[in-house]
């Protein structure tokens, strides 16, 4: 039997300490907001040989006015041109694109993302409301299946994925645009789905092991699941860093997936179950307190 | 005798789900009828085949619901005179137009055709415009006398006044409308108007006098548009992230197959079988319900492979865990089966339930990626509970799986 109730104060430190440094460098380097969010537009152009930046530059300073960055990518034949929110319109940006390909014949537009700043602000609104209401009958119905102390568990550990995986994001900067929307209703998928699976073992086990007390039984739940976690988990991160490996242009999304799903996996066995041990401990104390006060 | 039935029933199945497989991804011909393969029949969405996506939003507050459907269909109108297929033109909250235009890489072209304030004019046959969009009252369409159709033309006080002093002037002379450049019909004056009502016929169907009804009626685009998104994915990129997706998704079943035997063995067959129908049903599903798969809508496809397997594994665990209490094949796995299925339902149902909300909350990529989340959820449920099942117990008939090793347990 795997010791894990007893190590409970390890496995929150540990988290805590990750979620430490990514609200620390949340504060100081920011997250890394992409046009989605932000507003603004993002072009990639692949010129097909080497070009004069200044050239381009130029085109673009006649739109832009000051309020771009541009940068050589790709063996200096691509460019990457970031302009700023309500800087270009969405009319003026598509006139500055005809002007680029008039003067480089040969260039095609990779991408071109031009997004308001009032739609990146609703897109944020309504996905945090979506994920809040998800989360909220999450809540509501592992408490009317279960219990209502496997329903606060079960969402501990979700706020827990999600701001692990926040803190990916934070650390590596990476872009947060609307596929971290993707990433995180996956990790909080997954990881709702694993953990009601241990959740479910105890309650059967709570049955069967009625003079155990709730550590051992808890033990002996996750130990009796480990290997069917184990191995999903392993399923998922095969499927996921296949993807990671063969299509670079959605690493923006797998990579954060690969962690926040082990997240999901770990946060399952050494969060979610100790702290319903911790709710359940709780709730006996104040009942033998009331009885000795009575 | 029951063991040869079971070991012809088992191949059959794995035989037909193998065939269903093979047309999945291939397709084929038999004769003149064609079976498409998923690569076809599945809707790909704008990141993953290229193209231009819009986002319009009506200017000036808010706006009556009847007079954005006719902007719909107006832009629609035009988009599809590009002669483009699978052009989308929708409502997306209550004053803004999501248009999305696969296969296009120049937005100026697109954002221009939409915006253009769409001018109607009547035309003389001395090039003078007589009418514009702003004299028209309403246009219908309906049959005449003649049982012929028609568009009924009606014009207010001033366009009244116009068409008066025009139609007495240009009496057997044709008058051609025009929407922006193209012509629209160019009848023939028979008598003056002067009541601002008139007649004009030469449309071969009632369809078509509609079409040109509205054409007239709604002529001038009602409200002003600002596009407040446009997102354009290159051809390349498109192309590249439709077959490296194609590659990831081979490559990913591939281990999981070989994960899946390696631990499980026998019964790893079997979970591996039982992937590949789900895998088909779901992408049947997808093409079905016309579902659009985007990235993020792949992300959720992955998900659920996860999950599908997830239901084999808690089926195979829980029947090893029979196994070492010293059970007979038959009844462990009967009894895998029974302990495992409340796990099942439950951790699958909360999962479902979160995809509902979020796609009746959320938009765009959140929706893509909880009804593809759903589709999948509930088709493992079904596979994992049914096929698996069904082959397991037909796999410990007919002898395929008769020792505890078969499952990977040592009894000692």
């Amino acid at each position: 039997m795997l010791k894990i109730v007893e190590k409970t104060k390890l496995w929150f430190v540990m988290s805590l300490i990750i979620i430490v440094i990514g609200i620390g460098f949340i504060a100081t380097k920011g997250l890394n907001l992409g046009i989605d969010f932000k507003g603004g537009t993002a072009i990639t152009i692949n010129m097909k040989q080497k070009f004069d930046k200044v050239d381009v530059d130029k085109i673009i300073d006649k739109y832009a006015k000051g309020e771009y960055l541009s940068k050589t990518v790709n063996d200096d034949k691509e460019i990457e041109i970031t302009v700023k929110s309500d800087a270009l319109s969405a009319d003026q940006t598509a006139t500055m694109l005809k002007d680029i390909k008039t003067q480089f014949k040969s260039s095609t537009l990779i991408s071109e993302d031009a997004i308001g700043a009032s739609i990146g602000s609703e897109l944020k609104t309504k996905a945090v409301t979506a994920v809040i209401v998800a989360m909220f009958c999450i809540l509501v119905y592992v408490g009317f299946r279960f219990e209502f102390k496997f329903a606060a568990s079960a969402i501990f550990a979700l706020v827990h994925d999600i701001l692990i995986t926040i803190t990916v994001y934070a650390v590596f900067q990476i872009a947060v645009n609307a596929t971290f929307i993707a990433a995180i209703l996956t990790v909080v998928g997954y990881s709702i789905n694993d953990t009601i699976v241990i959740f479910d073992r105890i309650r059967e086990n709570q049955r069967i092991m009625r003079k155990a007390t709730i550590e051992e039984i808890t033990n002996t739940s996750v130990t009796q699941t480990m290997a069917r976690s184990i191995n999903t988990v392993l399923t998922v991160l095969i499927c996921i860093f296949s993807v990671w490996v063969f299509v670079p242009s959605i690493r923006e999304l797998t990579f954060p997936l690969l962690i926040g799903i082990g997240v999901g996996c770990y946060s399952s066995i050494f969060i979610a179950s100790p702290m319903w041990v911790f709710l359940k401990k709780r709730e006996k104390k104040a009942r033998e307190n009331k009885r000795t006060v009575a | 005798m029951k063991k040869k039935k079971s070991t012809i029933l088992f191949l059959l199945s794995v035989f037909v789900i193998g065939l269903l497989g093979f047309t999945g991804f291939h397709g084929f011909t038999i004769g003149d009828y064609r079976v498409k393969p998923f690569t076809e029949t599945i809707n790909k969405g704008l990141d993953i085949q290229g193209g231009i996506s819009v986002l319009e939003e009506v200017q000036g507050g808010a706006v009556d619901a009847k007079i954005l459907d006719r902007a719909i269909e107006l832009i629609s109108l035009r988009v599809n005179k590009m002669g483009i297929s699978e052009t989308l033109v929708a409502k997306e909250g209550n004053n803004r137009i999501r248009i999305e235009i696969p296969g296009k890489f120049d937005s100026k072209e697109i954002l221009d055709t939409v915006a253009k304030a769409g001018e109607l004019k009547f035309v003389g046959p001395d090039k003078v415009t007589i009418l514009t969009g702003k004299d028209i009252k309403d246009a219908t369409a309906s049959y005449d006398n003649d049982n012929k159709p028609v568009i009924n033309l009606e014009l207010n006080t001033t366009g009244k006044q116009k068409f008066a002093v025009a139609t007495q002037k240009f009496i057997g002379q044709k008058i051609t409308i025009y929407m922006d450049a193209d012509k629209l019909t160019d009848p023939t004056v028979q008598v003056a108007i002067l009541d601002g009502k008139a007649q004009i016929s030469g449309s071969a169907t009632l369809a078509e006098a509609t079409t040109k009804a509205q054409i007239i009626t709604s002529g001038a685009l009602p409200v002003t548009l600002k596009a407040v998104s446009v997102k354009t994915v290159g051809a390349t990129l498109g192309e590249a992230a439709m077959s490296q997706s194609m590659k990831a998704g081979a490559v990913a079943i591939l281990f999981v197959f070989l994960f899946m035997l390696l631990y499980y063995r026998a019964p790893g067959i079997i979970a591996s079988i039982s992937l590949v129908l789900y895998i088909v049903l779901v992408l049947s599903a997808f093409s079905a319900m016309n579902v659009t798969l985007t990235l993020s809508g792949i992300a959720g496809f992955l998900l659920t492979i996860g999950m599908a397997v997830d239901a084999n594994v808690l089926i195979f665990e829980r029947t090893k865990e029979e196994l070492k209490i010293g059970k007979s094949i038959k009844a462990s796995v009967h009894g895998g089966f029974h302990r495992a299925l409340p796990s099942i339902v439950d951790s699958n149902s909360t999962t479902i339930m979160a995809g509902v909300v979020l796609y009746m909350m959320g938009t765009g990529s959140v929706k893509g990626f909880a009804l593809t989340l759903v589709i999948g959820v509930c088709i493992s449920l079904f596979t994992a509970l049914t096929c698996t099942k069904f082959l397991l117990k037909l796999a410990v008939e007919m002898g395929l799986i008769s020792k505890t090793s078969h499952f990977g347990v040592k009894r000692g």
